[in-house]
């Protein structure tokens, strides 16, 4: 057979088309956004030389600084929130009894709606004047905090009890049974046996997590606008409002190569955690 | 095995079917309310007098056009995600070579690179390019932040192909093109399935670039569609709440139809 090993081996040029059409997309701003930020630009006409001066006032101003902790206390909790409903909702659901079959496929509606019409449900929900929560929630910094990490819960829980239902189908039932022998407790199996199972399966739902949490823009734009003051602007909205509310086009250059820095360091770093590039198949170490 | 009840689970099944209901209940509730009555009223009282002219307000500003640009948006971020990426992933699986691990790594890197970094210099480009305020102007960015992921799940799946296949057809004397069509497509079918899934909702949920890119209402999408009803409605919540569930019938119907096919490539999404 080995005359026949090797076959099917495509030119690497098939390959081509895509690397192009991403490079130009994705690649190629990412440069621009570096170069721009050593510009000042208005939006109109063109970008004029500003040497450091964008990147002096980010580091300076104090902005990026507090833009960041919101942004990094945010993931964070949103992550234990998501993680902890998850987790238990997808065990939950792992099981065969035919209730929890009906009620998961309720719990997934929420996930059908786009992030911004869950943003404007919640944003006529927590209205003053007509919602049902009662008070100006989003008026307080920590009722705007708050309102984020559950608006972006309420969405993105169905999806990660699904990735945690279909880890939790995957621990071999024999393990439960032989626990069962051993006289163990429910929570005693949860712990010994479910949780360390469910390893992989966290890691993979922990980075979409992190990768998602990034996207909350929307949810901020209608629901808080950054507010109140800047308690909620995140890095996104932040350079959003840069760019496209103040025109200073540099300065907002400036945060989205610190963005697009952070994000690939973070990238790295979960392709080292998780082995997620390792170049094996599914199949192996099941 | 016998499985005792769990009477705590259970209550917390309840918990969670409350916290998913009840906004979903009021936002049809009150879509169905009148808007002299919404105003005054509780909101988790049902109407008195249930109307669907909400709906038809939300229908008279140009809903169904948003719709169909979305769906439009949709279905060639999907040709150009899966046209481009099943040879690439067909490249990376089946060649050893610095290029094609460099072309993998490169989209490995791109996985958490959010689009909203790079909206800057895209409108530069975009304007540029002359695209400004189509619906290309969307779709192309949105297709290029859809490969990544799109490369991570066909990779996988592909990998999954065994070697003796790829021998058989080569002893009949298959070309590479051939048992791309042949062998790969059709044994990748649930990887694929996961790639439609996965990058129709990122066209689905896109905000930014609509924001950023289009300008005029012959081009404006679903999502921005409704952010400018928050405006254009003012205080007319009915309305909006109609605009949002609206907004949802489309992947409902799909949901009813699909479930399996939809659960199974987010799974796959996810499970890689």
């Amino acid at each position: 057979m080995s005359a026949a090993r090797g076959a099917g081996r495509p030119h690497p040029s098939w390959a081509l088309p895509a690397v192009l059409f991403f490079g130009f997309f994705a690649l190629v701003p990412m440069a621009l956004a570096f170069g721009l930020s050593f510009t000042s630009w208005n939006g109109l006409g063109e970008p004029r030389p500003a040497g450091l001066a964008n990147w002096h006032a980010l580091l300076t101003d104090g902005r990026l600084t507090r833009s960041l902790g919101v942004t990094v206390a945010l993931t964070v909790v949103s992550c234990a929130f998501q993680t902890t409903a998850a987790l238990l909702l997808g065990v939950w659901a792992a099981g065969p009894q035919r209730n929890r079959a009906v009620l998961s496929a309720v719990f997934f509606v929420p996930f059908l709606l786009s992030s911004t019409a869950v943003s404007l449900l919640f944003y006529a929900l927590l209205d003053p004047n007509f919602g049902i929560v009662p008070g100006d929630t989003l008026g307080t910094t920590s009722g705007a905090f708050l309102a984020l990490v559950f608006v972006g819960g309420w969405q993105f829980i169905p999806f990660h009890t699904l990735i945690y239902q279909g880890g939790a189908r995957q621990i071999p039932e024999v393990l439960y049974q032989a626990a069962a022998i051993d006289g163990a407790g429910r929570l005693r199996r949860f712990r010994s046996i479910t949780l360390p199972q469910l390893r992989n399966t966290a890691a993979t739902s922990l980075v979409l997590m992190v990768v998602g949490s990034l996207t909350y823009f929307e949810t901020v734009l209608i629901l808080t606008q950054g507010g109140p003051g800047t308690d909620t602007a995140i890095l996104p909205y932040l350079m959003y409002e840069a760019g496209f509310k103040a025109y200073d086009f540099g300065y907002a250059s400036a945060i989205a190569s610190f963005l697009v820095v952070a994000a690939t360091a973070l990238s790295l770093l979960l392709v080292r955690v998780t082995g997620f590039g390792a170049m094996r198949s599914t199949r192996e170490g099941m | 095995m016998s499985r005792p009840a769990n009477p705590l689970a259970g209550l917390g099944a309840v918990i969670w079917l409350a916290v998913v209901l009840v906004p979903v209940y009021v936002m049809v509730s009150v879509s169905l309310t009148r808007q002299d009555e919404a105003l005054g009223g509780n909101a988790l009282r049902p109407p008195h007098h249930p109307t669907l002219a909400n709906y038809g307000t939300v229908l008279d500003n140009g809903f169904g056009h948003f719709l169909a640009n979305t769906v439009l948006v949709a279905a060639v971020v999907v040709g150009i995600v899966l046209v481009l990426c099943v040879p690439l992933a067909y490249v990376a699986v089946r060649t050893r070579g610095v290029w094609s691990g460099g072309a993998f790594r490169l989209f490995l890197l791109g996985v958490a690179v959010p689009a909203q970094a790079v909206v800057v210099p895209l409108y530069l480009m975009i304007t540029k390019l002359n695209l400004y305020d189509s619906l290309l102007a969307v779709a192309l960015p949105t297709a290029a932040f859809a490969m990544p992921v799109s490369v991570l799940v066909l990779t996988g799946t592909l990998r999954d192909i065994p070697e003796e296949l790829y021998e058989a057809m080569a002893l009949d004397g298959a070309s590479p093109a051939r048992m791309l069509f042949r062998l790969v497509v059709p044994l990748a079918r649930g990887g694929i399935g996961t790639v439609v899934v996965y990058a129709s909702l990122q066209a689905w949920n896109g905000f930014l670039f609509p924001l950023i890119f289009t300008q005029s209402e012959d081009s404006r999408m679903l999502t921005l569609g409704l952010f400018t009803y928050v405006s254009q409605f003012g205080v007319n919540i009915p309305a909006l709440l109609a605009s949002v569930v609206l907004s949802g019938v489309p992947v409902f119907a799909v949901y009813l139809v699909a479930r399996r096919t939809l659960v199974g490539g987010l799974m796959g999404a996810g499970g890689k």
